[in-house]
């Protein structure tokens, strides 16, 4: 009895020994807001900072903090500073469980920011949704994040993956006409929609596969793909699993035109996941929706150059520092929008008027009804070992629209680099 | 024969003494310590107080299986998982959780008796590979199915909101401490009963306890049958309370972890059970804290596997028993009084 009762009462000690505070709401103005004081804003993410998702990926959520140190440094937004709590979920959708309830739970985060993969976030969902954390920008091109009756605080950031298939697929027809184009994809809603927007323009495809990020091995796909004489391979990939399907593909004397989803594309991550091999890379086409990290007469890239080296340690520009620093740029504009009495409801309310303009190609299209973001992208190629954009934008949906040239050019950012009021 | 009676006696002399304890009043005192911390804890202590419920169930089946019975299991954490899928698959179809846990429950006692008739077969290292292959292939599994198993993106769970009277994290203490407490309870009750007698009987000396007129290879299965139902059980919670399934959550290093968990605790020992359902819950968080103050947040991705290492080698250093064996001192200078 003693034993066990030491136990017991030691158990309780260990349970209680971290315990501080309690007491969670979202109340109506920011003094009874979580994670908003009058001088701090703090908000949480869920990365892939280990395991196989982490090539490229892992720069993003340093960037974004970067942007922010950069705002902070110039009196924050209403006199609030801004905190980014960054979390390594390893790619791993039970780690994301675990580390997402610590950011709500424990650290009460205002706001999960660009929690970045589909299979990992769409654990959360429901979870954010009972707790009433807005959930901004989910770093992922799935469709699940634009379910405004379901989760009314979810807001996608990436063109969803059907427009992209889409896009890539309209490129395909008519550059590779009659040519048997082929898929492979990640075994989940990423691959699948991505698939849904290629087959919604081609018909269906010759062959697919499908691989899952657990097992690093691309042989047994690549080589059916091969055996079933494709000519062009259309990926949906994460960027280890882009490298490693070109270098497979390589290695059995499988080269067909690839063409890459965005979020597998980014040429840097790419050519040094490849190694020497980065030659294979050559002629590889992709799109994307934000300027070119290597485009240097870009204002945006200009500016995120200045932050990246006074905030983030100089890392090496790519478009995973774009990436992240846009989304930065973004959440501060909807800070700004929100106003200084900032509450969970407000930022909601702030995103959904949307109106937003920035870095992108196309405009973000959040609206009431509406909650996916950005709503096209532009092909790129890579020549020379640099990516460079060419043919126009184009805007699409993820149902039957059709896929259309947008015109406009993007704006230009303000002076000083923060977004104002 | 007097050889296998002192046997018998020495496998059994190391819980008599424990045997005064009353299960029912560690039932109750358990739960009033349960029901009285999710009233004062934070919700994110409360929320790991329901993991450490939910890893005491399959904890204490596994120091059973382990400790007493002598079999090493390196495969519970996919029993976990097919008790998990199985609520998952039976919530998102039928929306029943009490009936879905029995579900889960039963679902993997049918296969852990798949395993365990196997297992009765197999000795030492060759058990250790067979449950080891069973921890392995759960991913391929999922990905060969994945019109079932969705593949590494798992399945969520429909669940119900708990009643408004109640937070949801007191809600999935609640329901994963009734569910070890009633665990531990069971399995004090069958280890101090004619079985456990068996089981101890089997590990110590095959040959011996056969001549006893055991049968060995019923008693293993049996075994293997118990602590298959509570992996199960666990794996079941396990799936409430994440409001998903992934394969990625039952790696192989949840089994290895289960194992070192019931090891440093103690091994055979139910309190010991409870001690590593604790340390697998703050171990990690600790060295999330670790990574986060050394500020780098890729740190603690590897830093818990090495700390349980760690932990191991000291705890078998200093007491090889597990932490169970330890003796407070106040209380040693009691036993001598007496």
């Amino acid at each position: 009895m003693k034993r066990t009762a030491t136990v017991l009462v030691a158990a309780v000690l260990l349970a209680a020994a971290g315990c501080s505070n309690s007491g969670n709401g979202s109340g109506t103005s920011s003094a009874d807001t979580p994670g908003v004081t009058d001088t701090e804003i703090v908000v949480g993410t869920h990365m892939p900072l280990t395991g196989p998702a982490a090539a490229g990926y892992s720069k993003i959520a340093p960037a974004t903090k970067a942007y922010f140190d950069y705002v902070n440094a110039n009196g924050g937004i209403h006199g609030r500073k801004i905190t980014y709590k960054i979390m390594d979920d390893g790619y791993n959708p039970a780690n994301t469980q675990q580390v997402v309830r610590q950011l709500v739970l424990q650290d009460k985060v205002f706001a999960i920011l660009n929690g970045l993969g589909t299979p990992t976030h769409s654990g959360v969902l429901d979870f954010l949704k009972t707790n009433r954390v807005p959930d901004l920008f989910v770093a992922s091109g799935s469709r699940s994040w634009n379910q405004p009756d379901k989760y009314p605080g979810t807001f996608g950031f990436n063109p969803d993956y059907t427009v992209e298939g889409k896009i890539l697929a309209t490129h395909v027809k008519e550059k590779f006409a009659g040519k048997k184009v082929c898929f492979l994809g990640q075994d989940d809603d990423f691959g699948r929609d991505s698939l849904a927007g290629i087959e919604k323009v081609l018909g269906p495809v010759a062959a697919k596969q499908t691989y899952v990020t657990s097992n690093p091995n691309v042989g047994p796909q690549m080589g059916a793909l091969k055996a079933a004489a494709c000519e062009v391979v259309m990926l949906a990939t994460v960027p280890g699993f882009t490298a490693l399907s070109i270098g497979t593909g390589a290695k059995i004397g499988f080269k067909p035109q690839y063409v890459v989803s965005n979020v597998g594309s980014d040429p840097t991550t790419l050519a040094k996941t490849l190694g020497p091999a980065a030659g294979l890379l050559e002629g590889v086409v992709a799109a994307n929706y934000l300027p070119l990290a290597n485009d240097s007469a870009n204002p945006w890239i200009q500016l995120y150059t200045k932050v990246n080296s006074q905030y983030n340690n100089n890392a090496e520009m790519d478009n995973n520092v774009v990436y992240g620093m846009s989304v930065a740029y973004l959440f501060v504009q909807a800070l700004q929008s929100a106003g200084k009495d900032l509450t969970r409801d407000g930022i909601i309310a702030a995103v959904q008027k949307g109106g937003f303009t920035g870095p992108g190609l196309v405009p973000v299209r959040y609206s009431a009804t509406d909650h996916s973001g950005y709503g096209g992208e532009q092909l790129t190629t890579i020549e020379g070992g640099q990516a460079k954009y060419f043919g126009k934008a184009f805007r699409t949906d993820d149902k039957d629209a059709a896929v259309e040239v947008y015109e406009s050019s993007p704006a230009a950012p303000p002076a000083n680099g923060i977004p104002a009021a | 024969m007097t050889i296998v009676k002192d046997r018998l006696k020495s496998a059994t002399a190391a819980p008599t003494r424990a045997a005064r304890l009353n299960p029912l009043i560690v039932l109750v005192v358990g739960a009033a310590i349960i029901v009285a911390l999710t009233y004062t804890l934070p919700p994110f202590r409360t929320y790991q107080l329901a993991t450490v419920g939910a890893y005491l169930c399959v904890t204490a089946g596994l120091t059973v299986l382990t400790g007493l019975n002598g079999q090493l299991s390196l495969g519970h954490g996919a029993l976990m998982a097919t008790g998990a899928y199985t609520l998952a698959l039976w919530q998102n179809k039928f929306n029943l959780l009490a009936v879905g846990i029995v579900v889960a429950i039963l679902v993997t006692t049918a296969v852990g008796a798949v395993i365990g008739l196997a297992a009765a077969r197999l000795r030492g290292p060759y058990l250790a590979g067979l449950t080891l292959a069973v921890a392995v292939v759960v991913p391929s599994i999922t990905s060969t199915f994945d019109e079932t198993f969705n593949s590494d993106q798992g399945l969520s769970v429909i669940l119900n909101p708990p009643p408004e009277s109640m937070t949801v994290e007191q809600w999935q203490a609640w329901l994963c401490w009734g569910a070890a407490l009633i665990t531990v309870f069971a399995l004090t009750i069958l280890t101090r009963g004619r079985f456990g007698r068996d089981m101890r009987a089997v590990r110590d000396d095959e040959t011996a306890a056969r001549l006893a007129g055991i049968s060995v290879a019923r008693t293993q299965v049996s075994a293997f049958v118990v602590s298959a139902a509570c992996a199960g059980l666990a794996g079941a919670l396990f799936a409430v309370i994440a409001q998903s399934v992934s394969p990625g959550a039952f790696p192989l290093t949840l089994s290895l972890f289960l194992l070192m968990a019931i090891v440093i605790g103690g091994l055979g020992r139910l309190t010991g059970a409870l001690i590593g359902a604790l340390l697998l819950v703050a171990l990690p968080a600790i060295a999330h804290e670790i990574g986060e103050s050394a500020g780098s947040q890729r740190l603690e991705g590897n830093l818990a596997l090495t700390f349980f290492g760690v932990v191991l080698v000291v705890v078998m250093l200093a007491a090889p028993g597990g932490l169970a064996s330890l003796r407070i001192p106040f209380r040693r200078f009691r036993t001598k009084k007496h």
